[in-house]
C-alpha cells in the first residue's frame, strides 16, 4: 500500500516535470515552428539562475520566481533577434543555428564555472509513508506544473494577448494584415517560451543540480514530449508528459531507472510511428 | 563508359592528388602524423555516410554516429569471441545495417519527414548511448566481451588477413587500409550517383511527391538511401575501433554526432569533398583544442556552427566553386553531381 502510494506520486511527480521542461518548447515549436535545439541550455540557464544568487544570499523563492525567467526570457529575446529571426520558415537552418547555440552556450558556462556539477539545497523537509521518506518537493513541483499549465490557458484563452498570439499562429500573414505585427508577436513569443523554460528549470533546480552540460539530458526529453503531443500546445505537452511520465515510471519500478529512460525514448519511436502527427494529430484535434 | 562522361578532369584529379598525398606523407611525415591520418580518414567515412544520406539522400539523420558505433561495438564483441577479424568485420557491417533497415522502416513507412527524423534519430541514438553506458556491470557480457559501460571495451584484437590471426595490420598498414577506404567510398558514391537508382535518390530528395507520381515508391528508396548511409558509417567505426583498439560510448553523445553535422554544413552540404576536408581540418582543430585549456571547445565548435549557418549556408565547397565559376565566367559544376 505504501509502495503503491509512493509509485504514484512519483508517476505524478515525473509527469509533471516532463511538463514544466516542454511547455515553453511546446509554446515556441506550437506557434512559431522553430525547432529550438538550445531549449535544454535554456533550462540549464535557469539553475545557475537560482544557484548563483542563492549562493550570494539571495532568497531562492524571488531567484526561481523573478530573477530565472527575466534572465533567460531577456537571453530569449537577444537569441531571436540575433540568430533566429532571419531562419525564419527554414526550419533545418533554425534546428543547426540553435545547435550552434546550444553548443556555445554550454562552452561559455564550462568557461566560466568549470566542468562541474552543483546542487542546490532542497526547500522543505521530507514526508513520511509507511517505511518510506519522500521529499515534500516533489508535491511542490506537481504544484507549479498544474498552476503553470492553467495560467498559460487562461492566458492563450481569455486575453487579448492570447487572441492576438493564436491567431498569428492561425494565419500571420492574416493578423498582418489586421494591424498586428508578426516580428513584434514572434519575438515576445520567443521571449515568453523561454522565460517558462528558465522558470522550469529554477525549479527543477533543487532536484536535477545545476550543470553547464545539463541541457543535453533534457533536450531530447523535452523534444520528444512536444513532438509526441502534437499540434496542440496544452493538450499535447499535457497528454504526452502523460504517456511517456507512466512509461519511464513503471518501467523503472520493474526494473532500473536507466532502462525507464531507454523505454521512454522507444515508447516515443513508437508514438511517432502510430501517429505520425503526435498524440493531437489525431484525438483533441480542436483542443488548445 | 558514362562515369567518365562528366567532370572527367575534376575527378581524376582527385584521384592523382588522393594518391600522391596518400604515399607521399609517410615517407616526409613523422609517424605519428599517419597515425593520426589514419583516424581522420575514418572520420571523412563518416562524414561521407552524412553527405550521401542527408546531401543527396534528402535525410537529416542525428543517428550516423550511432551506426558508426555500433558497427565499432559489434567489431569488438565479435572480433574479441570469434578470434579473427573477417567475420567480425562482416557482422560490423551487418548489424548497423539491419538496425538501420528497421529503424528506416518506422520511420519512412511512417512517412515521418524532416525534423521528425531528426528527433527520432537523436532520440535512438541517446538511447543506445544510456544503455551502453550502463553496462558496466559483470552480467552485460557477450561471450567473452564485457561493454564495460562508460569504460569502453579496451584491448581490441587489430584486423588480421583473413583465415591467418598472425599476419596482423600495423599502423602503418592500417594508415594505408584506411585511407584506401576512404577512397573506394567516395568513388563508390560517385560511381553510385550517376547510375539510375542514385539520379531516382537525387529526384526524391527534390520533390518527393513528383518523383512518387513518375511511379517510383519513394519510401523505398529513402530506406535503401539509408542503409548505404548506415552501411558507410559502420565501416568507418569499424575502421574507428581499430585504430583506437578501444571503443566507449563517447561516440554515441550529441556532442560527437555534432561534430559530423558541422563537418558536412561546414565542407559543404550536396558535396563529398567538403565533408571529407571538414572532417579532417575540424577533426584536427578539434583534437588541438581540446589539448589547450583557456577555452572550451564547444564554444569554438558552436561558433563555427552558427557562423555558417548564418553567414555561409551553403558551406567552403559549394562557395569556392561558386566563385570560381564566377571568375571563370561560367556556371559552377552542377549541384547534384559535382562531387
Amino acid at each position: 500500500m505504501d509502495v503503491a502510494a509512493i509509485t504514484i506520486i512519483q508517476i505524478v511527480n515525473m509527469i509533471a516535470m516532463l511538463a514544466l521542461m516542454s511547455i515553453g518548447l511546446a509554446i515556441i515549436f506550437g506557434m512559431m515552428r522553430v525547432i529550438n535545439l538550445a531549449h535544454g541550455e535554456f533550462l540549464m540557464l535557469g539553475t545557475y539562475a537560482v544557484l548563483v544568487p542563492s549562493k550570494l544570499g539571495v532568497n531562492i523563492w524571488i531567484s526561481m520566481f523573478v530573477i530565472a525567467p527575466i534572465f533567460v526570457g531577456i537571453v530569449g529575446v537577444i537569441v531571436e533577434r540575433l540568430v533566429v529571426r532571419f531562419l525564419y520558415g527554414r526550419m533545418m537552418d533554425t534546428l543547426l543555428a540553435t545547435w550552434g547555440l546550444s553548443l556555445l552556450i554550454t562552452g561559455v558556462m564550462t568557461t566560466i564555472f568549470g566542468n562541474t556539477m552543483e546542487g542546490v539545497s532542497t526547500p522543505f523537509g521530507n514526508f513520511q509513508i509507511g517505511e518510506i521518506a519522500e521529499s515534500q518537493y516533489k508535491f511542490f513541483v506537481i504544484g507549479i506544473a498544474v498552476a503553470l499549465m492553467v495560467v498559460v490557458y487562461l492566458v492563450l484563452k481569455r486575453t487579448k494577448l492570447g487572441l492576438i498570439a493564436r491567431g498569428t499562429m492561425q494565419n500571420a500573414n492574416m493578423a498582418n494584415a489586421l494591424g498586428v505585427s508578426p516580428s513584434t508577436v514572434y519575438t515576445a513569443t520567443f521571449g515568453i517560451g523561454a522565460a517558462l523554460t528558465g522558470f522550469a528549470g529554477a525549479v527543477l533546480a533543487p532536484v536535477i543540480g545545476a550543470a553547464p552540460t545539463l541541457g543535453v539530458a533534457y533536450v531530447a526529453k523535452a523534444f520528444i514530449t512536444v513532438i509526441g503531443g502534437g499540434q496542440a500546445i496544452l493538450t499535447g505537452t499535457v497528454t504526452a508528459s502523460s504517456a511517456f511520465g507512466v512509461i519511464n515510471q513503471v518501467v523503472t519500478f520493474f526494473s532500473s531507472s536507466v532502462l525507464g529512460e531507454v523505454a521512454l525514448l522507444i515508447g516515443a519511436v513508437l508514438l511517432l510511428r502510430a501517429l505520425p502527427q503526435g498524440i493531437t494529430g489525431r484525438f483533441f484535434r480542436r483542443s488548445l | 563508359m558514362r562515369l567518365f562522361d562528366w567532370n572527367r578532369r575534376g575527378l581524376a584529379l582527385v584521384l592523382v592528388l588522393a594518391a600522391l598525398a596518400l604515399t607521399l606523407i609517410p615517407a616526409f611525415a613523422p609517424s605519428f602524423v599517419g597515425l593520426q591520418l589514419t583516424l581522420y580518414f575514418s572520420f571523412g567515412i563518416l562524414a561521407l555516410s552524412l553527405a550521401w544520406v542527408w546531401g543527396y539522400g534528402g535525410i537529416f539523420s542525428f543517428g550516423q554516429a550511432a551506426f558508426f558505433g555500433l558497427g565499432g561495438y559489434t567489431y569488438a564483441v565479435a572480433s574479441i569471441n570469434l578470434g579473427g577479424s573477417t567475420p567480425a568485420i562482416i557482422l560490423g557491417l551487418a548489424v548497423p545495417v539491419a538496425f538501420s533497415v528497421l529503424l528506416g522502416y518506422f520511420m519512412f513507412y511512417g512517412r515521418l519527414s524532416g525534423v521528425y527524423l531528426a528527433v527520432i534519430t537523436l532520440v535512438v541514438t541517446l538511447a543506445i548511448h544510456k544503455f551502453l553506458g550502463h553496462t558496466a556491470g559483470f552480467e552485460y557480457r557477450i561471450g567473452n566481451a564485457h561493454l564495460g559501460g562508460y569504460n569502453g571495451m579496451p584491448a581490441l584484437p587489430p584486423i588480421n588477413v583473413p583465415g591467418d590471426v598472425s599476419k596482423f595490420l600495423w599502423p602503418e598498414d592500417m594508415y594505408y587500409a584506411t585511407g584506401l577506404m576512404l577512397l573506394a567510398v567516395y568513388f563508390g558514391l560517385r560511381w553510385l550517383l550517376v547510375t539510375p537508382f542514385g539520379r531516382a535518390v537525387v529526384a526524391v530528395r527534390e520533390n518527393e511527391l513528383r518523383a512518387e507520381l513518375l511511379g517510383y515508391d519513394t519510401r523505398l528508396y529513402k530506406l535503401a538511401t539509408f542503409a548505404i548511409g548506415a552501411f558507410i558509417a559502420a565501416l568507418g567505426g569499424i575502421l574507428f575501433a581499430n585504430w583506437n583498439s578501444f571503443i566507449d560510448p563517447h561516440v554515441f553523445e550529441l556532442g560527437f554526432g555534432a561534430q559530423i553535422i558541422i563537418w558536412v554544413v561546414v565542407g559543404g552540404l550536396g558535396t563529398l569533398v567538403g565533408p571529407i576536408l571538414g572532417a579532417m581540418v575540424l577533426g584536427f582543430a578539434a583534437v588541438e583544442l581540446g589539448t589547450q585549456q583557456t577555452v572550451d571547445s564547444n564554444l569554438i565548435l558552436g561558433a563555427i556552427l552558427l557562423v555558417f549557418v548564418l553567414g555561409v549556408p551553403q558551406g567552403v565547397i559549394p562557395s569556392l566553386r561558386r566563385l570560381l565559376g564566377r571568375l571563370a565566367g561560367r556556371r559552377g559544376w552542377p549541384e547534384t553531381s559535382g562531387g
